[in-house]
């Protein structure tokens, strides 16, 4: 079983955290076509590589990001959001 | 008697003697002894049969590998299939018998098969079956004659425990490699885990010892300092059987599975010594040289007493060495090589010393069975005659195959080292180690010190994502492995693989049939897919099917390796069920007023109370008439039940849900849609504003740790500071609804519940019964009614206390179905079965529900895409005929014009309007007629009446007590 790090509790088994999907800053609505609009809502980045992704440490609540490299299938790093994307 | 004189360090303790019975024979080992051992002590050579042509089988690997000797172990009340022979030790009293024969081992009825080997042609399972005329009758042979042991399926429960151990470096094989390894991560303070499944450290340290003390000796020197070393802990007579990510490995220790999370890992498993493919090399008596020298060593059982060593490496030399010193009478050394390397020549000085010849260039013809069925003789040809040496045993050792399962699984890759005709890691995953023979490493000095190697490096790259360049072979005086240890003889017989006997000609008719490739050729001759998995028959098959094709080794890659590394019990497997059930605090009150249960996501819940001699339609129809007519009350306390707090809280939910929640008046509630980003209906609630700054509001049952979680995302997405926190198991919950219940809950409190002071969809806090509760006022099922949400330890004495004080207006429990009813009476969706996946808000004709003039919710943009383009489906009521009782289920289809059209969603017989009534998701186009049909089964339709909904009660009066007061 995997280990990923929450950056608040450090170190834990995979089966403690959830999956929510790739990490996509929403446009904003009232700017953006129809076709934008529905580009966002359903269309996924798939190609394997290095993937920015909402993840949370469901014993505790946590949510972050985390890096993963899907063709290695490695977790590069995790960082809270707050901390690091919203500031930029 | 085959048992030899004591020996210092045999693993057999001759004070004590284990009795059992073979195929009904009485048997006496010592205590130390495996089933195998016990037996050949007593000078029997054949344990079992083969699996297709039933051929008497006896030791060939004695390491795990020996599955023509599985045997049904019989012992107090168990029945144990394919234990096997070669590493299980016997159990005193137990009745042994081997698996796969008809009529017992000697006179197997089944042995037959063997002469007819020719029509039994490599893919005969295929071929067979091809045919599906004749499937049947195949089928009902092949299950009769396959198969190896039999399972009890009488078996009691055995517990077994996993546990689990951590270490920095998990060092696997306690060979000179291994504790080498493990010497060196613990001199730099590593936590050293050190796994082996033997039941004594030093691996082949302790039996390839060439008839001396020296390598013993150096041996016994590593295992003397890994005991004394305080950070080694070592599990023994304990296989690790898988790698999974991130170093988590699964080691199956006698009597439970030890799941070890190591930061690293080093491979030290060895390399399993391969058979010479030649015509009878099955016949008991012909084994692996290093099977022999474990049965001299660890068991001071010779296996044979005039032996012939076929060889290709110093190894066999040494072995010859070894049965000299043991006392057995060597005829030859039988050398494939024209010219024996430098190590075997310094042993050749030793063997000629003590008088045993040594032929090179030899090439076997054929094994001979004596009259008991094993060796007899051995027919070879050298230097172009032919000869013959009388003898009862045949060692073979030309060469290993490296144990790299475990690379494998790991993710290593591996190529092929044509200086020692082996494959060795080429890429190695990060925080993996090999070191010793399964690396090419075969001299001890050269495995000790590649042991040491990686010990260190195990330590040195701790935590590092990338891998180390893998470290260069170790250089050998001598190569260790012949590249082409196969003798084709005419009349075939020449085993590739013992579990499956499969010969040189099943590998090239497959090959020849067009499955020439590793993979292919496995699955259709069957090759490696026995229970030893190729551990002594994939390197030799790939060597065939190179040559066939006229590759060099290289070219082709082993099959892929996934776990178990040995077959594992299955109750190691089997896991204890982690899937609790929750209960609400009443649980035990609704047991005791006969509650039927049902699921509800991870609780469960009353479907009904049952009623004696009352049928279910008839209990679920007087819960029904109990609230529309007196009071009635049920536990919804599985209700997900969420706290929001802070000075955003109102705009956070506004951005959730569809209503607006920042304008709520306090003391109010409100219901609330959420959807998905697309628009689609995910969830809904009641959002209560309890202060300014903190509302208290619910999710359906099945969502509620879910939606906790997403909205802790959308809060740090949204930057919104939102305290929440999870109450669903902290309160209690249950709804008092029917027009008593407010005659019933003004007994229990003082708070002001007139009209004024507490009207319709009102939140107030207060007293009941002592208890501090929140109670709303909601609409629920269409009745006068409260929702009563206290701390959950006191749930059970309130919901007594209110039934108490119900009693004289005739109080109800009422289960999930009575509600289900209750609210489809009033058409009210339950969200995910009258929406499904794809539902959208527009689609269940709630406008009211969805203020489209907010700043943001979650799907309004979509919804704005979604309000131009027309409905894809749409949601009506229906009613049947009065007096019809036959109805549609939830899901038959809406047939018009020959197309389907909707289907129906809910339904049931509504006993306040004595009539079906139901909801259906239908395309809008025909949503507008006055009648559906409904096809309940092929051929069968029936008319719905589409009705306006709610059914009853539409205008919501009753409610809101409009009527009653």
């Amino acid at each position: 079983m995997k280990i990923m790090t929450c950056p608040i509790n450090g170190p834990r088994l995979i089966s403690e955290f959830a999956y929510a999907g790739e990490l996509k800053e929403m446009p904003d609505p009232t700017q953006v076509s129809d076709e934008q609009w529905a580009d966002y809502v359903f269309n996924k980045n798939g190609p394997a590589g290095i993937k920015r992704e909402w993840w949370c440490h469901t014993a505790s609540g946590v949510w972050f990001i985390a890096e993963r490299d899907t063709t290695r299938d490695v977790i590069m790093r995790t960082y809270l959001y707050q901390a690091e994307v919203a500031l930029t | 008697m085959m048992r030899l004189p004591t020996l210092a360090g045999e693993w057999i303790d001759r004070t004590r003697t284990v009795t059992f019975t073979f195929e009904s024979e009485p048997v006496t080992g010592y205590e130390g002894d495996t089933i195998s051992t016990a037996l050949a002590a007593g000078g029997a050579r054949v344990f079992g049969r083969s699996f297709k042509y039933h051929r008497p089988r006896g030791f060939l690997s004695f390491a795990n590998h020996d599955v023509n000797v599985m045997t049904q172990v019989e012992s107090v009340g168990r029945s144990i299939p394919n234990v096997r022979g070669d590493v299980e030790a016997p159990i005193a009293h137990s009745k042994v018998t081997a698996v796969n024969t008809r009529g017992g081992l000697k006179n197997d009825r089944y042995a037959f098969l063997n002469r007819l080997s020719t029509f039994l042609p490599v893919g005969f399972y295929y071929k067979a079956f091809h045919s599906k005329r004749l499937f049947p009758t195949w089928e009902r042979l092949f299950r009769r004659i396959t198969g190896l042991g039999t399972v009890d399926l009488e078996a009691s429960h055995r517990s077994t425990p996993k546990r689990y151990d951590f270490c920095d470096v998990l060092v696997i094989g306690a060979g000179p490699a291994g504790l080498s390894a493990a010497l060196a991560a613990a001199s730099t303070g590593a936590d050293v885990l050190l796994v082996d499944e033997n039941r004594a450290l030093g691996g082949s340290g302790l039996y390839a010892r060439a008839g001396t003390e020296s390598v013993l000796a150096k041996t016994e020197t590593l295992v003397r300092a890994v005991l004394a070393e305080p950070r080694i802990r070592v599990l023994l007579s304990s296989f690790a059987s898988g790698y999974y990510a991130d170093h988590w490995v699964s080691v199956i220790a006698p009597e439970a599975m030890v799941k070890v999370r190591a930061r690293s890992v080093v491979i030290a498993q060895g390399a399993y010594e391969q058979p010479c493919v030649f015509r009878g090399n099955d016949l008991p008596g012909v084994m692996l040289a290093s099977a022999a020298q474990r049965l001299l060593y660890r068991f001071s059982v010779a296996p044979a007493r005039r032996i012939a060593v076929l060889t290709a490496n110093a190894e066999g030399y040494a072995a010859a060495l070894d049965a000299k010193s043991r006392g057995l009478e060597v005829a030859a050394v039988l050398d494939l090589r024209a010219t024996p390397g430098p190590d075997s020549a310094d042993l050749m000085a030793q063997l000629s010393q003590q008088g045993i010849r040594v032929i090179t260039d030899v090439k076997p013809i054929e094994a001979v069975a004596g009259r008991d069925g094993s060796v007899a003789r051995l027919r070879y040809r050298v230097g172009g005659s032919e000869e013959a040496i009388a003898v009862d045993g045949v060692w073979m050792s030309v060469g290993f195959a490296p144990a790299s399962a475990f690379l494998h699984q790991a993710g290593a890759t591996m190529r092929y080292e044509s200086s020692i005709e082996q494959f060795v890691p080429e890429r190695l995953p990060a925080g993996l180690y090999a070191c010793g023979k399964v690396a090419g490493a075969y001299d001890l000095a050269a495995r000790i010190a590649d042991g040491e190697r990686a010990g260190r490096q195990a330590v040195s790259a701790l935590g590092s994502v990338d891998a180390l360049p893998v470290a260069p072979v170790m250089p050998v005086r001598e190569c260790p492995n012949h590249p082409y240890p196969v003798f084709a003889h005419l009349a075939g017989k020449e085993f590739v693989d013992f579990d499956e006997d499969l010969q040189i000609k099943d590998i090239e008719n497959a090959c020849q049939e067009g499955f020439d490739s590793t993979e292919l050729l496995k699955r259709y001759s069957t090759m490696g897919m026995g229970p030893s998995q190729g551990k002594h028959s994939n390197l030799n098959a790939l060597r065939i099917l190179a040559a066939w094709r006229g590759d060099a080794m290289g070219a082709h890659a082993l099959t892929t390796s996934r776990p178990m590394f040995h077959p594992v019990p299955m109750a190691h497997l089997a896991g204890r069920g982690f899937m609790p059930e929750r209960k609400t605090p009443m649980d035990a009150d609704h047991a005791r007023l006969g509650a039927v249960w049902m699921p509800a996501a991870n609780w469960r819940r009353p479907e009904y109370y049952a009623v004696p001699d009352v049928s279910r339609e008839a209990a679920i129809t007087a819960e029904v008439h109990a609230v529309r007519n007196g009071v009635g009350l049920i536990d919804v306390g599985t209700l997900g039940k969420i706290e929001a707090h802070g000075a955003r809280a109102g705009e956070f939910l506004d951005r959730i849900y569809t209503a607006r929640y920042s304008n709520l008046k306090v003391g109010m509630t409100r219901y609330g849609l959420m959807l998905d980003e697309s628009g689609v209906i995910i969830d809904d609630g009641v959002i209560a504003r309890l202060t300014p700054e903190c509302f208290y509001f619910t999710t359906t049952t099945g969502n509620s740790a879910t939606l906790f979680r997403e909205f802790g995302r959308l809060a740090t997405w949204w930057g919104i500071p939102v305290g929440l926190v999870n109450l669903t198991g902290h309160y209690a919950a249950f709804n008092l609804a029917g027009p008593q219940s407010r005659a019933v809950l003004s007994q229990l409190t003082d708070m002001d519940l007139s009209d004024a002071a507490f009207p319709y969809l009102a939140v107030r806090e207060g007293l009941v019964a002592g208890v501090p509760c929140r109670l709303m006022r909601v609409g629920f099922v269409g009745e006068l009614g409260y929702e009563i949400h206290l701390p959950f330890e006191f749930g059970s004495e309130l919901w007594r206390a209110v039934l108490q004080a119900g009693q004289g207006h005739g109080i109800r429990p009422f289960g999930v179905e009575a509600q289900r009813m209750l609210r489809l009476e009033k058409g009210h969706v339950i969200i995910g079965q009258d929406t499904d996946g794809v539902t959208n808000a527009l689609e269940i004709d709630a406008p009211w529900a969805i203020k489209m003039d907010k700043a943001f919710f979650i799907g309004q943009r979509s919804l704005a895409v979604l309000a131009k383009q027309p409905l894809r489906q749409t949601l009506v009521g229906f009613q049947m005929p009065l007096g019809v009782t036959e109805r549609p289920k939830e899901c038959h289809l809406i047939i018009e014009q020959g197309r389907i059209a909707g289907r129906v969603t809910s339904v049931g017989f509504s006993p306040t309007l004595g009539r079906v009534i139901g909801l259906a998701l239908v395309d809008p186009t025909v949503a507008h007629q006055s009648h559906l049909r409904v096809r309940r089964e092929a051929g069968v339709e029936a008319s719905l009446e589409v009705t306006s909904h709610p059914f009853y009660d539409p205008a919501g009066a009753r409610q809101k007590m409009e009527l009653a007061s």
